[in-house]
């Protein structure tokens, strides 16, 4: 935590909150190709398939052979800076608000010449690294920082990352395994404070139990499937939560065909839709409206998915679909935070090794596994965050064939 | 991409005989103006018409530059106007523009498609539009330039001049010297926007825009225009216009796409067959008026156009006189540095002061007895660098 501002102070309640404006958000639809691999961490530029010459900025024709099949290839992130400037005059509001802003122009090892936001210790010829983030318009950008450096821990692109350090988070279910590893792993990256809810007191958790004996943890009942428990608990520490983690889960094994249990179908579409829409309606509007209050305002909705919300597994089917059904509305989610800066982080994760995933063979994930790469994930600034080996493979394989994966997850 | 530049092959090229360039108009210069583009136009087109005494069906052709006529292009225009041209050209080049309009303009007069072309250079310039124009410059702009700062054009010279100053070891007071022989020039030009005397001192304290540029390296965007006509020398002489002949141009756009940054234009590229054309070499110009709406520019055009050798700027801006009194008249009404930059009517600015300057019409300071001039334009920075490029010579009739 070395190197941040000072550490938070209580608001001053007489002083206008500052409202949150993002940077310039108009890219054309070959630029959003950039997003797509900066929402995955990856550091991938347009290359010919043709040639093998590799573009920036994007585009849709190779400038060398005029070939159009233009693929997005990982390139190595090395780089030389070739020239720097510090801007301290600028007409968008989100730089104004922020100057003096540092930009260098790298000579990518790869090929191209590169504008890239310029973390502190770079230096002119100097080598340096790239990265691709995603800005507060949830737009991705090329950020240089020196090489075999530290990470840079520049205050403003501190705005690219969602680093838990000094700031308060929200674990929606604290009763659960996951809810406690994600509680300890955020505690552990400086998390200044963590709200766990839990829905049901009268079920002993264990979990529950070793938080509640946690430092800087707090714990809430919360209950998503009852709009007035997340109204309550919204007005009472709404105004306090930096991150919110919705890892309410209802784990259910089923299809369409031979259950016809519409109470557990309807329970899963309660606690994952309706749910993530409860959170979303009374959570959301505060978290918006705080997106640049101070160097610790809220920054990131964090929903821990299924990675079968994205390829629906039969043998829990209609468990996939209810978290189809919220992955879309976090889409939604998304859209309507993004004018507050706030980013919203999916994480997909294979099937967690606990009571409800007792008949799905392994890789299984441990709850402080996927904690892990949560966390780690949200100091990179990720936007999907595939956890877990079934996770990944979902990713690639629906990436490359949709319908083989929709018909091969049966076996 | 090993591609060997092919410089045109200028026995090739025919001459600009018959062509004459005339009419040099400016429409005075506004830091801000409620007026449209088409308003700005309308007025460049009066003087012209009026400086010719000719009336406005007799200009068959245009060239139009600008850029905030939009949602217009020149089209627009001429219904706007009530004009109906048999000869119609829009050049979004930027400030490249005006040697471009001029070379087209003189073949179609020389081919007979057209007897008068009208080139007009013409901006608004509205509070806040400056900021739009910026925001949506260009694809690449838009999706790897304006979301890293906004900087616009500052923050690309910027590291064109920070690379520049590192590896030619040039340094803030040499581009100094510049900008305030510029200014000199300017104080002597009743519509230029800056009207006080620019030190060393003022130039090296300003404030810091955009590392290492500050205030008086940046041009201030305003609203005007910049016009002239261009027809045969046979009408200009029925038409008692004193006129100057083309003795060169070139153009050339993207000219080194390999460099990783720009420390040159195009015109290296095209600069021998450019001489070879006019038939004289960079002795022999008596001025020269070159796009400047950052000093680094000034510098690679010196160095490109022959003037000095690459990196040798500095030493060449210390060992002349830039001023119109002086031994190397540059940028004699100023520049956009100090007149200000009109939009697309900046890169009419310079041949219209040259045509000015060899007629005998300026507005401010003159440089005696000058026969040849010549006059370079830069535009157009689509991502990283400027990609248009041209120049000409323009001579008196005895030239």
């Amino acid at each position: 935590m070395t190197g941040l501002p000072d550490s938070p102070r209580r608001k001053d309640p007489t002083r206008r909150t500052r409202q949150p404006v993002t940077p310039p958000g108009n890219r054309s639809r070959e630029g959003y190709g950039l997003a797509a691999m900066a929402a995955a961490g990856r550091f991938a530029l347009q290359c010919c398939a043709s040639c093998g010459h590799v573009h920036y900025p994007p585009r849709q024709v190779c400038e060398r052979c005029l070939g159009d099949r233009l693929e997005w290839r990982d390139v190595g992130t090395g780089g030389t800076l070739l020239a720097e400037t510090t801007v301290r005059h600028a007409n968008d509001l989100y730089f104004r608000e922020r100057l003096p802003w540092s930009l260098g122009l790298v000579a990518a090892d790869a090929g191209p010449s590169i504008v890239a936001h310029l973390g502190e210790g770079c230096a002119r010829g100097g080598r340096v690294t790239m990265s691709l983030q995603i800005d507060r318009a949830g737009n991705a950008v090329v950020v240089a920082a020196p090489e075999n450096g530290a990470p840079a821990d520049d205050p403003r692109l501190r705005e690219l990352v969602f680093d838990p350090a000094n700031r308060r988070a929200l674990i929606v279910d604290g009763a659960t395994g996951l809810g406690r590893s994600l509680a300890e792993a955020l505690l552990s990256a400086g998390a200044r404070e963590v709200f766990a809810g839990f829905a049901r007191p009268w079920i002993r958790s264990p979990d529950l139990a070793a938080l509640r004996a946690t430092e800087r943890v707090t714990l809430y009942p919360l209950d998503v499937t009852d709009t007035d428990s997340v109204e309550r608990l919204a007005a009472l520490i709404g105004d306090k939560v930096e991150i919110l983690v919705n890892n309410s889960a209802h784990v259910r094994v089923g299809g369409a065909v031979d259950r016809r249990d519409f109470n557990i179908t309807r329970q899963e579409m309660e606690i994952h839709y309706h749910g993530l829409m409860r959170l979303a309606g009374y959570f959301g509007p505060v978290m918006r409206a705080r997106g640049a209050d101070g160097p610790w305002g809220a920054v990131a909705w964090v929903n821990l998915f299924s990675a079968w919300a994205l390829a629906n597994n039969p043998v829990m089917g209609t468990y996939s679909a209810s978290q189809a059904a919220a992955l879309s509305l976090s889409h939604c989610l998304r859209a309507e935070l993004a004018t507050g800066g706030i980013r919203v982080v999916n994480v997909f994760a294979g099937p967690l090794d606990d009571e409800w995933h007792q008949l799905v063979p392994p890789p299984k994930l441990t709850p402080a596994g996927v904690a892990a790469r949560v966390v780690s994930g949200l100091r990179r600034g990720l936007e999907d965050i595939a956890v877990g080996a079934v996770a990944e493979e979902i990713v690639q394989r629906l990436a490359e064939n949709p319908k083989e994966i929709e018909r091969a997850i049966r076996r | 991409m090993s591609r060997t530049p092919v410089a045109c092959r200028s026995n090739a090229r025919s001459t600009y005989e018959g062509v004459a360039v005339c009419a040099p108009v400016t429409v005075p210069y506004e830091r801000y103006s409620i007026r449209s583009a088409h308003w700005i136009c309308g007025q460049a087109l009066l003087r012209l018409l009026g400086a010719a005494e000719i009336d406005k069906d007799e200009v068959d052709g245009f060239c139009i530059s600008s850029f905030t006529l939009e949602p217009d292009s020149a089209v627009g225009l001429m219904q706007h106007l009530g004009t109906s041209p048999r000869w119609l050209d829009h050049i979004p080049m930027g400030g490249a523009s005006g040697v471009i309009a001029l070379r087209r303009a003189a073949r179609a007069v020389q081919a007979g498609d057209a007897e008068i072309v009208a080139c007009i250079g013409a901006d608004t310039n509205h509070v806040d539009s400056f900021r739009h124009t910026i925001a949506s410059f260009s694809q690449f702009a838009n999706d790897a330039v304006y979301p890293y700062g906004s900087g616009g054009p500052n923050a690309s010279f910027a590291f064109l001049t920070d690379h520049y100053m590192h590896r030619f070891g040039a340094r803030r007071e040499d581009f100094g010297r510049l900008c305030i022989a510029q200014r000199r020039n300017a104080l002597a030009v009743p519509h230029a926007m800056m009207k006080r005397p620019l030190t060393m001192e003022a130039y090296l304290g300003a404030r810091v825009i955009a590392d290492p540029l500050r205030l008086f390296d940046c041009v201030m965007p305003c609203a005007g225009a910049e016009g002239l006509l261009v027809m045969s020398t046979d009408r200009a002489r029925a038409l008692g216009l004193d006129h100057v002949g083309i003795l060169s141009t070139i153009e050339r756009h993207n000219g080194f796409p390999e460099d990783p940054v720009q420390t040159r234009g195009g015109w290296a590229r095209d600069v021998d067959s450019f001489y070879g054309m006019a038939g004289a070499g960079p002795e022999d110009i008596d001025l020269v008026q070159a796009y400047d709406d950052y000093p680094v520019i000034c510098f690679m055009q010196l160095e490109d156009l022959g003037f000095c050798a690459k990196g040798e700027a500095a030493a060449f801006v210390r060992d002349h006189d830039l001023t119109a009194e002086g031994d190397f008249p540059f940028n004699t009404s100023g520049g956009q540095l100090s007149a200000g930059q009109a939009g697309a009517g900046g890169g009419f600015l310079g041949l219209v002061e040259t045509v000015r300057q060899l007629t005998g019409q300026t507005l401010g300071a003159r440089v005696e007895g000058a026969r040849r001039g010549l006059v370079s334009c830069f535009g157009m920075i689509t991502y990283d660098r400027g990609l248009c490029c041209s120049a000409a010579i323009l001579g008196r009739p005895d030239a």
